[in-house]
């Protein structure tokens, strides 16, 4: 079989002007799958009795909490929907692509008037354009709960002031800013696309059982970097709702 | 020399420097941490979720030197 590794994501067809990428599918896909894991869940919940998969959810979101509120404090019940919902869509979509025999889809399209098959599924981490998104939305909402709790001027004026080296310090910031989008996309694209390419080299190697180790390598990375994720966004925006001046 | 050979170059070049600052930085941190672990074995759980963060800040710079790689072999 021939293996080809592509850094952008496939398109399989149009839908009108948006290209419909196999990044694209999986990401639905996954909030697919997330929502009814939701609404089980949510049913569950109706019932008194608690059974297995009630026990299992509590889990999960007790252990998350308490992390959350370990790092923010009394804003926990504010932050947490959004961490963990990063948490939860991150390391599901990177886990989706480990699923044994899921690049053996795939379908025929016409590219440049040739007729070539892509792959159906494609890990939505491993396109640059979803973990930009998840970026853009993480800075942005650390921002937005910026300027919500400590109003406009006095965020502005972390990055905005004339008072003396503490300028200086706030033109740095506010590129940091940007840079974070960046750091965000990058090391979530990189540590998961990496991941793909790794596991193809060393299934096209020896495929019999020297990629075994490297799954189960690659299921670590992809709940690290989903924590990572999560707990970094958490970070910033609790260091964005405190104010700078008695710092 | 050919752009072919070139860029397979620039790009082993890339990321085997780019790792070299990480490791050290993550080696040091993994010191720090062993060190704190063996003074404090009941602070174990804490110590090692603030590494774990600390190691996703080094490696992100060794990701970066990833993607500089792989974009001179399959884009440029």
């Amino acid at each position: 079989m021939e293996h080809h590794i592509s850094i952008a994501a496939e398109t399989l067809f149009h839908l009108g002007p948006i290209a419909v990428t196999n990044a694209l599918v999986t990401a639905v896909i996954v909030t697919i799958l997330l929502s009814i894991f939701a609404f089980l869940a949510h049913r569950a919940f109706q019932s008194e009795k608690p059974t297995m998969f009630t026990t299992f959810v509590e889990q999960v979101i007790a252990f998350f909490y308490d992390l959350t509120e370990s790092i923010a404090g009394k804003n926990a019940p504010v932050f947490f929907p959004l961490i963990m919902t990063f948490f939860l869509f991150i390391i599901i979509a990177n886990w989706f692509g480990l699923l044994p025999g899921i690049a053996g889809f795939g379908v025929e399209v016409i590219e440049n008037g040739e007729h070539a098959v892509v792959p159906l599924f494609r890990a939505a981490t491993t396109d640059l354009n979803t973990t930009i998104a998840l970026a853009l939305i993480s800075v942005g909402v650390t921002q937005y709960y910026g300027f919500k709790f400590l109003g406009v001027k006095k965020h502005l004026s972390k990055y905005f002031n004339a008072d003396g080296m503490n300028s200086f310090v706030g033109i740095l910031e506010f590129v940091g800013v940007f840079s974070g989008i960046l750091s965000f996309a990058f090391r979530l694209f990189g540590n998961i696309f990496a991941g793909e390419v790794l596991l193809v080299v060393m299934g096209s190697l020896i495929p019999l059982v020297l990629p075994i180790p490297f799954l189960g390598l690659e299921l670590f990375v992809g709940f690290i970097q989903a924590t990572v994720f999560a707990v970094l966004t958490l970070v910033f925006m609790s260091i964005a709702v405190e104010s700078h001046e008695h710092a | 020399m050919e752009l072919e050979s070139m860029k397979a170059l620039a790009a082993a070049i890339s990321i085997g420097l780019g790792a070299v600052g990480p490791g050290i930085g993550i080696g040091l941190l993994a010191k720090g941490a062993m060190e704190a672990i063996g003074r404090n074995p009941e602070a174990t759980n804490n110590i090692r979720t603030n590494l774990i963060l600390a190691i996703a800040f080094a490696e992100a710079l060794a990701i970066y030197a990833l993607v500089v790689s792989l974009i001179i072999i399959f884009v440029l």
